[in-house]
């Protein structure tokens, strides 16, 4: 049914998928040329999570046609993931933590 | 359910008004497509405890991580190729993501054989991926890799590999299995009136577990 009547996801050109598609194949290829020309350190971990997020973004945005969504929809589904940074602190300095007493008490 | 009518303010005034309206907040989008979007979103935070509890075992532990570029090494003719068949499985995964792409614009396009076939395609892809799991599980418990321990470095990588790749690879199963049956209904002809935006829901559930497999590669396999 066509009841999109201002997103009409329907009307995007073939073309704009496969320019998406040879995107995330080339992007994909860097990410594993991150691991095969053996990067380490910050420029790895920087490298890593830039291709990652571009790659997650195109999904996001393209194949799951989200920037053709109204915003209120959009919010809803991409703003609770953001709790999860919270988590991620709190459990990074838990383990930290943890990690410290290890060396100091088994190390 | 006809949406069709309803104002459609866009930019940030339309969220506002989306919002504060008596009906339903979501304009223009069907309940089919709202619920997929709300399971994926429960999802999400299912996939996010799990790396963010391999994050924690990675952090505590004091014994080296295994190197992952070594341990899903493959010889290949010769050639000591480090972490390529992940590689490859990423490959095969974002080819089937193209695929269902495809699929849904033929949907709407209301091309009904061409976007059952390219469904099907998409299902093959994903049994490819997941015989390259087992293939790699099978790999990784001869080599004596189990939940508890591994001979090649901190233990936690066992608990964290099959949990995280072993739920990725079940939601891969699930995903063929919705493609195949959603293919077959399409080909019969089963929405020529109601129209085509099943396809779209059913490529939003095969996009997330792509989506979930560029996390899982840069955090499980990359980092």
């Amino acid at each position: 049914m066509q009841n999109n009547t201002d997103t009409q996801p329907q009307q995007h050109p073939i073309s704009l998928y496969f320019k998406v598609w040879g995107l995330l194949f080339v992007l994909s290829s860097f990410s594993y040329l991150v691991d095969y020309l053996q990067y380490q350190g910050m420029l790895r971990w920087t490298l890593i999570l830039v291709f990652m997020f571009l790659k997650a973004g195109l999904i996001v945005a393209v194949f799951m046609h989200m920037v053709w969504e109204r915003i209120a929809f959009t919010l809803a589904i991409l703003s609770p993931p953001l709790c999860i940074l919270v988590l991620i602190a709190l459990m990074a300095s838990e383990a930290s933590y943890t990690n410290l007493n290890r060396l100091i008490f088994f190390g | 359910m006809d949406n069709t009518t309803q104002p459609t303010t866009s930019g940030m005034n339309g969220l506002i008004e989306d919002w504060v309206s008596d009906k339903d907040a979501f304009k223009n989008v069907s309940w089919g497509k709202t619920m997929m979007w709300i399971f994926l979103l429960s999802d999400t935070f299912i996939f996010s405890c799990f790396l963010v509890g391999y994050m924690s075992v990675r952090m505590t532990t004091d014994v080296p991580w295994p190197n992952t570029s070594e341990v899903f090494a493959l010889t290949i003719a010769g050639e000591h190729i480090p972490l390529i068949l992940i590689a490859i499985m990423t490959f095969v995964l974002i080819t089937s993501s193209g695929t269902m792409a495809m699929a849904v614009n033929c949907g709407y396009r209301r091309q009904r054989k061409q976007a059952a076939y390219l469904m099907l395609v998409t299902a093959v892809f994903g049994l490819c991926f997941v015989g390259m799991q087992a293939f790699e599980w099978t790999k990784l418990i001869e080599e004596g890799v189990r939940p508890w321990g591994n001979p090649m470095g901190a233990p936690q990588f066992g608990a964290a590999f099959f949990m995280i790749t072993g739920f990725h690879g079940f939601h891969v199963s699930i995903g063929v299995i919705y493609l195949t049956v959603v293919a077959l209904k399409v080909l019969r002809g089963d929405y020529e009136e109601r129209g085509y935006e099943i396809v779209e829901i059913t490529g939003l559930y095969w996009h997330f577990v792509d989506l979930v497999w560029v996390f899982i590669f840069a955090f499980f396999y990359l980092w």
